[in-house]
């Protein structure tokens, strides 16, 4: 169970859980419309969600645009 | 009707950039956006909350709406190269509007980081709009690292001062090569139309229309101001003089005494 810090919260996730499990648990819609995910400060591109294996102690922050600026 | 404003071949109808920060709604933002005729809006990205209902990008879409991207919140230039691409990946555009806060209580730019992340995101592909100070020099050298644009502050973000530095916002206009676009700081229609009159070539605003009582009365403001300010530019002025000069014929005057 790789335990994470997903959009500042921590986490414990399944034995294998990826890139799109991380982004379901935060509640959004997968469709990912308007959507990214960095992992430990680097982007994984969309097409690399559900392949991505999350690892012990990574920071996942998912992140769509908002109001602002 | 004015002509419209072209940013790295790209052209705008309009030359008001609206931000969409400070507003109480989605509506509102809508109205905004509609009364303003603003063809282009800059978003921020932030975590994402399940609890938010409706969707910003479909509002601005709705409206016709370019979306551009901001750095907004970021303090340091990896995070907003990190920011930038992520709104790349998440939005699929390559501009963004780039800032690099330097101070947290009067928001200003941090020039170095700022320049460095200006010309990583250029070297990236990115077609860069930094918020800057308004400091000519600094403006001269985000140019030469490739930016799209240049878009200066008139005062501090949400100050509503307006144009604080005109001479310095008339030596930028003057050097630059790249649309000038006057960010932050303005606070009702007059400093619109004063940055145009300026030379700017647009103007991105947010807490301005979006703060105001009515901001989509604002939003007609705006859009009138920067026309305004706009045409008279092109109008060319009367240059400033000590004394008053008649308009009236001064021959032919009667003698009535």
């Amino acid at each position: 169970m790789p335990r994470v810090v997903l959009n500042g919260d921590d986490r414990a996730l399944p034995e294998g859980a990826t890139v799109a499990d991380a982004v379901r648990e935060t509640g959004a819609a997968l469709d990912g419309r308007g959507m990214a995910v960095a992992l430990g400060g680097e982007v994984v591109p969309r097409g690399k969600w559900q392949v991505r294996e999350l690892r012990e102690g990574e920071q996942v922050e998912v992140l769509h645009a908002v109001q602002g600026g | 009707m004015p002509q419209g404003l072209e940013i790295a071949g790209r052209g705008f109808g309009s030359r008001l950039i609206i931000g969409t920060g400070g507003f109480r709604s989605l509506e509102a933002v809508g109205r905004a956006v509609a009364a303003s005729g603003a063809e282009m809006a800059t978003v921020a990205m932030r975590r994402v909350d399940p609890s938010t209902r409706g969707s910003l990008l479909g509002v601005l879409e709705e409206h016709g709406c370019f979306v551009l991207p901001n750095t907004a919140g970021c303090f340091t230039a990896r995070d907003a190269v990190t920011t930038a691409r992520l709104a790349r990946e998440a939005l699929g555009t390559e501009w963004v509007k780039l800032e690099v806060i330097g101070d947290d209580r009067t928001l200003l730019p941090d020039a170095s980081e700022l320049l460095e992340a200006a010309e990583e995101l250029v070297a990236d592909g990115f077609t860069v709009l930094p918020y800057t100070t308004d400091d000519p020099v600094l403006a001269r050298r985000l140019e030469d690292a490739g930016c799209a644009a240049i878009m200066p502050l008139g005062s501090p973000i949400g100050s509503g001062q307006g144009i604080l530095n005109p001479y310095n916002l008339r030596l930028i206009v003057e050097q630059a090569r790249v649309p000038v676009i006057l960010d932050a700081g303005i606070g009702t229609a007059s400093d619109a139309a004063l940055a145009m009159e300026a030379g700017c070539d647009g103007v991105l605003l947010a807490s301005a229309i979006a703060r105001a009582e009515d901001s989509a009365a604002m939003g007609t403001a705006m859009r009138k101001a920067v026309e305004a300010g706009y045409e008279a530019r092109r109008a060319g002025r009367i240059p400033r003089r000590l004394y008053g000069e008649a308009s009236s014929p001064t021959e032919g005057v009667a003698e009535l005494t």
